[in-house]
């Protein structure tokens, strides 16, 4: 039996955020039912990146909706209104990521809803919270790395501040309300109450930094420093980073100096005895080290490191990394199909239970594909039961 | 205070440093009575290390972060002792999680099957570095070296340079985000049919899912994603998407028509690029965007990119966002009287029906509830 087997998921959400969350869900058994705007549907179908289109639609839209049904309705028409009353009756799960005030306006907020259904888990991702003077901004990943000090935490010290390249903050604040819902989820299988589930893009990628952010919390307030020479972490000592080698790139992660220093025979590194100035040096001795990992190849020095157990890696692009065993043994890969015979190689979810991989074959759905069958199976009918159309 | 969604249950934590004891501090944070299982004199590894050589007794602060909220008794997996007391101890527990290599749980026989035997209830959740196969099974997992192979660090920073990490430990992080959502959706299933589970996410591949846009888009096109050369922000994105500076200081600009901004901040040069080269001449646009840009501040841009609706922001750092009334709101630091210190850390993202969930309970000092955790849950012997 998958884990969340007999789950339903009305998700409400666009863009990344919310999306992910219902994709996990999705990926260990949920039912999701995209909840989208006629006509338009969620904005990330327009969202064309790297000018690289599936069927007119972007491949990041298609990577995030995989296994997904799509009901399109208009929130402020009675009607429509009306039917996805009827569904939330029968869900478990609701979840959206609209600004603060759009679901109250819309007469879907969680009052509303948990007088219809007083066991569901209704979940909502906002970029600031619902109060304070950030709660109308857009809750947008670059702007919630540079707004969180992120930035400040990336790349040597002589460089603008330099946001990760990877929407960070909408997957961590997805795999947050994730985790709330399906707490509360099985809090709710063994008491039978619903509850009402929030998280911030803003808190969750505070939560991101709780380790670096502590430490500023006790240190008496001094501001990260960024290494000045190949600089991994403002907070750890040499050699920690990634190193250019002759032809290519090596990192290597937390080591003792002076046993590298043996290994790599670097001379220049022999320098630094003192174990206490591997932090406060580290520019110096990465300095010394950067210039003499030039001298030969990221596969001569690998030979040597890995053969003494010191923590190192080669830097790899796609391209080399989709040709590894220790790639190709994990079965990342999946093919899944749109309903118009479209295939979409994609990643699959990183969970295994029970020694499974996680495989299915449905792709993302088109817009609105579903509604006749969602109306027919969930009964949807236009009368009014939930809504007074003349108030 | 309300009822937390995990009260009752009780996790064995067989973890070092940060990728299980992240997991284990949410479980713990959402209401899970969370012990650590650590090995008689030393105990994680993480009590030894310290950043900024900051420590608050003889555990370090990086450890009293990341394992607050727990309780801590000592085993030694190489006494049979021992074992048979972690067996008495695995015969009420609802969820084990470890990060031990692969192999050493069932060296220690504590394996999954023989582990199912003792409770089939029991949720067995482990996080390996690379899978528990292949080339890689053995090799650390650690953060950095993960980044590095698995194409992160080609995401970031601008692509004149060389391959930039990201400063913050990813894989630990997202795979132990991983963990807790399928620990959580096994516990729901159990609910239904009293069946434990056995869950397994390794570093390597929440770092592919993380990267699964990129992916995808790579997957489809056959192209390697390329970093702009000014002001990257995201390979896939067109410009202006990036961290620019001005006058005084940083403005981030995402998604957002070229042309709108250019009118919006008074560009001509900009007006001349078509909008559908926004992507294709990213470079160019971001170059003209970055000298303008620096001919006035932070809140003069602010301030006429809001009114047009467009989407950006100030770069703060922790000292500015601290100051700033949307931080204050948040109330995201939390007080934990750890021995005879205050530590200030932060609170657990989720909030719960409305409420922030804080805890001051310290990190645990090594084998602190070795009597209190078998005077609960061990029935003493006739």
């Amino acid at each position: 039996m998958n884990l969340l087997a007999d789950i339903l998921v009305l998700d409400f959400s666009q863009f990344l955020s919310g999306p992910s969350a219902a994709l996990r869900l999705a990926d260990m058994g949920a039912r999701v039912i995209k909840i989208e705007k006629p006509g338009t549907g969620d904005i990330c179908r327009q969202l064309y990146v790297s000018d690289v289109m599936i069927e007119k639609e972007s491949t990041i839209f298609h990577a995030i909706n995989r296994n997904k049904d799509s009901y399109a309705a208009d929130l402020k028409n009675p009607d429509d209104l009306e039917k996805i009353k009827q569904l939330i009756a029968k869900a478990d799960v609701m979840m959206h990521n609209f600004r603060p005030g759009v679901m109250e306006r819309i007469g879907l907020d969680y009052e509303i809803v948990k007088a219809i259904n007083p066991s569901i888990i209704y979940a909502e991702v906002t970029g600031y919270g619902d109060s304070g003077p950030w709660k109308d901004l857009p809750g947008q990943d670059l702007l919630l790395q540079a707004a969180s000090g992120l930035t400040w935490l990336n790349n040597n010290n002589n460089e603008d501040p330099t946001p990760m390249g990877v929407a960070v903050v909408d997957i961590m604040a997805g795999t947050h309300i994730a985790q709330g819902i399906l707490a509360t989820l099985y809090k709710r299988a063994v008491t039978g109450e619903g509850a009402l589930v929030q998280v911030s893009m803003f808190e969750s990628i505070l939560d991101f930094q709780f380790e670096v952010l502590t430490c500023y919390y006790n240190d008496g307030n001094q501001l990260p420093v960024r290494g000045a020479v190949n600089s991994a972490h403002a907070y750890i000592a040499a050699p920690y980073g990634i190193y250019k080698t002759k032809e290519g790139y090596l990192a290597l992660a937390m080591g003792n100096i002076l046993l590298l220093a043996e290994l790599l025979e670097c001379e220049g590194m022999k320098l630094f005895t003192d174990s206490n100035d591997w932090f406060s040096k580290r520019d110096e001795i990465k300095k010394v080290l950067a210039e003499h990992l030039l001298t030969n190849t990221t596969a001569h020095w690998l030979t040597i490191l890995e053969k003494a157990d010191i923590w190192c890696a080669p830097v790899m692009n796609y391209d080399e990394l989709v040709e590894q065993d220790g790639y190709k043994v994990l079965d990342m890969e999946i093919v899944v199909k749109t309903s118009n015979g479209l295939s979409v190689s994609t990643t699959r979810c990183p969970i295994r239970v029970d020694g499974q991989v996680l495989k299915y074959e449905k792709g993302a759905p088109l817009l609105g594909e579903h509604n006749e069958e969602i109306e027919q199976e969930f009964e949807l009918v236009r009368e009014a039961q939930y809504t007074e159309k003349n108030p | 205070m309300i009822d937390l969604p995990l009260k009752g249950l009780i996790v064995l934590e067989f973890c070092q440093y940060l990728s299980g004891p992240s997991a284990g501090l949410r479980l713990a944070d959402l209401g899970a009575r969370v012990i650590k299982i650590e090995r008689p004199g030393t105990g994680d590894a993480g009590r030894k290390l310290a950043i900024k050589d900051l420590w608050v007794d003889e555990n370090s602060l990086l450890f009293h972060t990341i394992n607050r909220n727990k309780e801590s008794i000592t085993a030694d997996l190489k006494n049979e002792e021992d074992i048979a007391f972690l067996k008495e101890l695995i015969k009420k527990a609802d969820v084990l999680i470890h990060n031990f290599r692969p192999g050493i749980m069932k060296k220690n026989g504590l394996d999954y099957a023989t582990v199912q035997q003792l409770n089939n209830r029991l949720i067995h959740a482990e996080i390996s570095g690379y899978g528990t196969e292949g080339p890689w099974k053995n090799k650390p997992g650690q953060d950095l070296l993960l980044q590095s192979i698995t194409g992160v660090a080609h995401t970031t920073g601008n692509g004149t340079n060389g391959p930039v990490p990201f400063g913050i430990s990813i894989a630990d992080i997202l795979c132990g985000s991983q963990l807790v959502q399928g620990i959580l959706a096994a516990l729901i299933r159990r609910q239904k049919t009293g069946k434990g589970a056995l869950l397994e996410v390794s570093l390597m591949e929440s770092l592919l899912d993380f990267q699964f846009e990129l992916l995808t888009t790579y997957y489809t096109s056959k192209k390697q994603p390329q970093r702009s050369h000014v002001s990257n922000g995201h390979p896939l994105l067109s410009a202006p998407y990036g961290v620019y500076a001005t006058a005084d200081g940083f403005i981030a600009l995402a998604m957002m028509d070229i042309h709108v901004l250019a009118n919006a901040i008074h560009c001509t040069e900009l007006e001349a690029f078509e909008k559908e080269a926004a992507f294709a001449k990213r470079d160019e646009i971001k170059a003209v965007l970055a000298y303008h840009l620096k001919t006035n501040k932070t809140a003069y841009w602010l301030h006429r990119l809001q009114a047009e609706g467009l989407w950006a922001m100030e770069v703060f750092d922790w000292e500015k966002m601290m100051a700033h009334p949307a931080y204050r709101q948040l109330q995201m630091e939390q007080v934990i009287d750890a021995g005879d210190k205050k530590m200030i850390t932060t609170r657990c993202p989720i909030r719960i029906n409305g409420e922030r969930l804080t805890m001051n309970k310290p990190a645990p000092s090594l084998g602190q509830h070795n009597e209190k955790v078998r005077k609960d849950l061990i029935k003493p012997t006739a």
